[in-house]
């Protein structure tokens, strides 16, 4: 027995110190991680970001330098904090929250002490940095703006936080990320790849050489220049409009789904969302009434109005319960259930072709419910519809490149079966989709792609922003064209009533000389709740066109909160769009005054007010809860 | 006379134990290398270069071949009939060290000649083993009575304390293995038990609330009272024994403020996961612990390791150097140096138990013993299973006293082995 001790001490020794390296070596892989920590300096090289040019040739956005302070707090050493912040302006407790948020993060990583110093700070403590040890300087690139619009197009950049991070391992603290527009669309395009060069450091923190020869270092490759379809030039001139009136404007190139202009108004200028004052800038921005952040075009959900009558008279066509010849008297208007009424402006019996000049409620809501009542069930009339819509890129999102979007509503037979569970609706229930109100919204640019597809006779490309990428293809989905469920001969009779309407219709003092403009006004009612009453607002103001006629060469959609009637501001506007673009020039000059000094701002004093009461409650409210789980807590 | 002594070659030769040289080679060579590898400079010289510690390495290693062919030729007879001689000399080279020796962080075991250090207390381990063997060879104790069991841990006793003094707390818990020895030679076992009982609630005594450790010994004492089947339970045995545990459980609070040095109090603080920094007190530990658990597998390579090149383990090539082989070969090269390790210590053993004579077999014992401490200590502490001690892996570690320490010790029990043919 007594032979045995020390053998059985040894193996069970052993089996201790196998069980221990094995966790040690194998299981737990923290300490290969903390081994990099320690053994290796990280030192990054910032590609410069990728210039923006428009459909022109014009640079919209080009670069600036920018140096950012870094900080390794457990290399600060023998700091004369005094001393450094005078240098660079900050007080103490500012200095001792920076450095405290940076041990937070990491204290054997940078994080960035001062963001976007200006050339002469650089320039101040560039002098002195080697008394500093546990700081650096990290060149940087920013945006430098070469105009002052289009600042929803292109979107900004900013620092990461620690959300994006964790949602891609290549950002680290203190890099920089494309939001919304175009850099957050094309951020990996324009980014490029930052430069690594590893670093073997011994435990006093020196650096003793390239780690192992430099095999896993890599040089920074140049962000890629990109060419947007925007022009510039009616961009501009679009906004300037678009001053103290809120909505949007799509312009699109039919023949390709270029997007020629994308402007939301109220919007802001680009530069302010740069560098230092970035984030205070855009705390302001963020408070104005109207929201400029609220890109209206992209994500604005509006009901159609009037311009969807196009559809309905389409789809009339193509499930041929109407044709060109097809009539519907009509007296001022539509009486589609007792009591219930739907005017119209004009009076008298109308075929598809004036129908759509005048605008005709009548003509349409009869068409409507020839549609759904075509089957037996209402049902299969109403999934009908609604298929022929979703080919027109309708109720889904349509695909483009920008980052935000919405999908916008078309209901469909189980939309209203979950509104009737016992059934019984039919045409005349949900007749207000005839003329584009009711259930339906649309976001404005999604308007825009239907009227591509109208000037196509019958296809359309998704519409997008991106024309070039320098070295590289455009995505393959942007040149597909995309057909509708509508036969192509349906397309003429509409795009002639489009026509009439700038001959003889809605629109008919709006004519550009020598181009025929197809188009279609709209308005669409509106209310507000308040103190809990349904208040009506001024109609919003629709129109829809393209132009010319014979070959068409740009669609424009036009919408105006609080516009009034669609011919008093949104065609107008419309129609000096189309002429900038196709000709250059303005010459109804007069026309082009009268817009700009119009303003809408009175219309819009109510609905703010009652945005920012809610807003306010709403701040109160989250107030009083943290309070309240302050106590609580 | 010139012919027997060829004969005697001879037989050295052809009897000679070849494994265990053969396991003895491979672990220097594999210490070399890994010291070579913590040591390189950024400009690496020939491996020569005595200014390096890879250098210095190899001259200990070449005295090591005329050393080991020397203990083969000696005569077997010579190592027991002269054991007090070689105790005596050991002990006045530790209380030498009182008046001649070098004082390093703050301990004084090193005597420094000619630019190389010599710590006595490395040969005085074999000296104190060839005693012992002696001892219980020649007087065959029973260890029943108190005097006997005096006399055996006496002769390591003694040592002990002078180590002590230097204070050299790493070497002397080394000594303690050797009541593994005198228990094998019939030593009672409660002095086994009393020792691992107190380690055990030593540990727990700092962990734990005193009360829960009460609770704790009172269920186990009654456990063994009920399940003890013996005649002689005698009710006062266990009250005392249950008494003393307790005393010592309250004294450990006591020990471990006023009798612990604050490093020694730090490296128990760091094993026991107390809360500890680790920039200072828990430095060493967890630079060790980052080293060989970024190996992985198959390790960084040779020459590859980060933590290595940057020289963040302390005394890497010293009593650290198993963290290079953790850090460069990985699981798998550790896995090679333990299998080694314990085949050596196997061996050791098999080979005492093979003897016919009491003395060899002894000593044996006590190389196996000494060997498997140090190895045990030094690997257990890098990983984090036992405090931070200061003792080297023997025949890997950088350093002559130690590499030459232990070679005479494993050879004189080689030559004593391979001299069984003729002990009839």
């Amino acid at each position: 027995m007594r032979k045995l001790l020390f053998p059985i001490i040894i193996i069970l020794a052993t089996i201790a110190i196998v069980a221990k390296l094995f966790y040690l070596q194998i299981i737990d892989d923290s300490y290969l991680k903390k081994s990099d920590n320690n053994a290796l300096k990280i030192v990054y090289e910032y590609p410069e970001r990728g210039y923006i040019y428009d459909r022109t040739g014009k640079l919209l956005v080009a670069n600036q330098p920018s140096y950012d302070i870094m900080v390794i707090p457990r290399e600060i050493k023998n700091l004369d904090t005094l001393a450094l912040c005078k240098i660079l302006d900050i007080t103490r407790e500012d200095f001792d929250k920076k450095i405290e948020k940076a041990k937070v993060y990491s204290p054997r990583l940078p994080s960035v002490f001062l963001s976007q110093l200006t050339k002469r700070e650089f320039a101040a403590f560039q002098e002195k940095i080697r008394h500093y040890k546990g700081f650096y300087i990290q060149k940087r690139n920013l945006r430098d703006y070469q105009v002052d619009f289009a600042g929803n197009v292109f979107g900004y950049i900013r620092q990461v936080n620690e959300n994006d991070v964790k949602r891609n391992p290549y950002y680290i603290s203190g890099d920089l990320i494309g939001i919304q527009g175009v850099e957050q669309a094309y951020e990996e395009v324009l980014r490029g790849q930052k430069g690594v060069k590893y670093i073997q450091k011994d435990k006093h923190n020196r650096e003793i050489g390239p780690f192992k020869e430099g095999i896993y270092d890599s040089i920074s490759e140049k962000g890629k220049d990109i060419t947007i379809t925007i022009d510039g030039a009616l961009q501009e001139y679009g906004e300037k409009l678009m001053v103290n009136k809120r909505g949007g404007i799509v312009a699109i190139e039919p023949k390709t789904g270029e997007i020629l202009a994308l402007i939301a108004s109220p919007n802001y200028d680009p530069k302010l969302l740069v560098g230092r004052q970035r984030s205070k800038n855009y705390q302001q921005l963020a408070e104005l009434p109207g929201d400029p952040f609220f890109d209206r075009v992209l994500i604005g959900e509006y009901s159609p109005g009037s311009p969807f009558k196009i559809l309905t008279g389409l789809i009339g066509l193509q499930e041929e319960v109407i044709d060109t010849h097809t009539s519907f008297p009509c007296s001022h208007g539509f009486y589609y259930a007792r009591g219930a009424f739907m005017k119209c402006h004009d009076a008298g019996s109308w075929n598809l072709h004036p129908a759509i000049a005048k605008s005709c409620n009548t003509y349409f809501a009869q068409t409507y419910k020839r549609i759904i009542d075509k089957y037996k069930n209402p049902k299969l009339g109403m999934d009908a519809w609604y298929n022929h819509l979703r080919s027109f890129g309708l109720g889904q999102f349509l695909g483009y490149d920008l980052p935000i979007g919405r999908k916008g509503q078309i209901p469909n037979s189980e939309y209203y079966d979950r509104w009737y569970p016992k059934g019984g609706w039919k045409g005349t229930t949900t007749i207000s989709n005839a003329i584009g109100q009711g259930e339906i919204t649309v976001t404005p640019i999604q308007l825009a792609n239907v009227m591509c597809a109208v000037a196509n006779q019958g296809y359309y490309y998704t519409p997008h922003i991106i024309k070039s990428i320098q070295d590289d293809k455009i995505d393959k989905n942007f040149v597909e064209k995309k057909t509708t469920t509508i036969d192509k001969q349906h397309f003429f009779p509409v795009i002639e009533g489009l026509a009439e309407v700038y001959k003889s219709g809605t629109a008919s003092r709006l004519q550009i000389p020598d181009i025929n403009i197809c188009g279609k006004t709209g308005t669409v009612e509106n209310f507000i709740k308040v103190d809990g009453q349904k208040k009506q607002l001024k109609d919003h103001s629709v129109f829809l066109a393209f132009a010319p006629k014979e070959d068409p060469k740009i669609v424009i959609a036009v919408f105006i909160e609080n516009g009034g009637f669609g011919a008093t501001i949104a065609g107008p506007l419309a129609s000096l769009m189309i002429e900038k673009y196709l000709k250059g020039i303005i010459t109804r000059t007069d026309l082009e005054k009268r817009l700009l000094d119009s303003t809408l701002e009175s219309e819009y004093i109510l609905k703010d007010q009652v945005e920012a009461e809610k807003r306010a409650k709403a701040k109160l409210e989250a107030e009083l809860k943290a309070k309240q789980k302050r106590i609580n807590g | 006379m010139v012919k027997t002594k060829h004969l005697a070659n001879q037989s050295v030769i052809s009897n000679v134990d070849w494994l265990t040289i053969f396991i003895y080679a491979l672990l220097v060579f594999l210490g070399w290398l890994n010291i070579y590898s913590a040591s390189l400079p950024d400009e690496a010289t020939s491996i020569f270069d005595l200014g390096q510690i890879y250098g210095k390495q190899i001259l200990f290693i070449g005295l090591s071949i005329p050393l080991i062919i020397v203990l083969l030729s000696i005569d077997a007879k010579f190592y027991e009939k002269y054991a007090v001689v070689f105790y005596c000399i050991g002990i006045l080279s530790l209380l030498g060290l009182f008046v001649f020796g070098k004082s390093i962080k703050g301990q004084t075991n090193w005597y420094q000649f000619a630019g190389f250090g010599l710590q006595p207390s490395e040969f005085v381990k074999t000296a104190t083993a060839l005693l012992l063997a002696k001892y219980i060879a020649e007087a065959q104790p029973t260890f029943e009575t108190l005097k006997e069991q005096a006399i055996g841990m006496g002769i390591f006793m003694f040592p002990v304390l002078l180590i002590l003094m230097q204070p050299d707390m790493g070497s002397a818990m080394i000594f303690m293995t050797l009541f593994l020895v005198l228990y094998r030679e019939g030593f009672p076992g409660w002095y086994l038990w009393t020792g691992f009982v107190a380690i055990i609630l030593f540990f727990l005594a700092l962990l734990f609330e005193p009360l829960f450790i009460l609770i704790g010994i009172a269920i186990a004492v009654i456990i063994h009272f009920i399940t003890n089947k013996k005649i002689n339970r005698n009710p006062f045995i266990y009250l005392i024994v249950t008494v003393v545990m307790i005393g010592f459980v309250y004294s450990v609070d006591y020990v471990y403020d006023s009798v612990l040095e604050p490093h020694q109090k730090d490296r128990i603080n760091v094993l026991i996961g107390e809360d500890v920094d680790m920039k200072k007190e828990g430095y060493n530990l967890n630079q060790s612990k980052i080293a060989i658990g970024s190996g992985n597998w198959t390790g960084k390579g040779f020459l590859e390791g980060t933590q290595t090149k940057g020289g963040f383990v302390p005394e890497q090539h010293t009593d650290y150097i198993f963290t290079t082989v953790g850090e460069e070969w990985g699981f798998a090269g550790c896995m090679v140096v333990i299998g080694l390790f314990v085949t050596l210590f196997f061996r050791i053993l098999y080979l005492a138990e093979q003897q016919k004579t009491a003395f060899p077999r002894i000593y044996g014992y006590c190389v196996a013993a000494f060997l498997f401490m140090h190895f045990f200590v030094n690997v257990s502490m890098l990983i984090g299973l036992f405090p931070t001690i200061g003792v080297p892996l023997p025949f890997f570690s950088y350093g002559g006293s130690s590499l030459i320490a232990f070679t005479i010790m494993l050879f004189i029990f080689l030559k004593l082995d391979s001299n069984k043919v003729n002990e009839w």
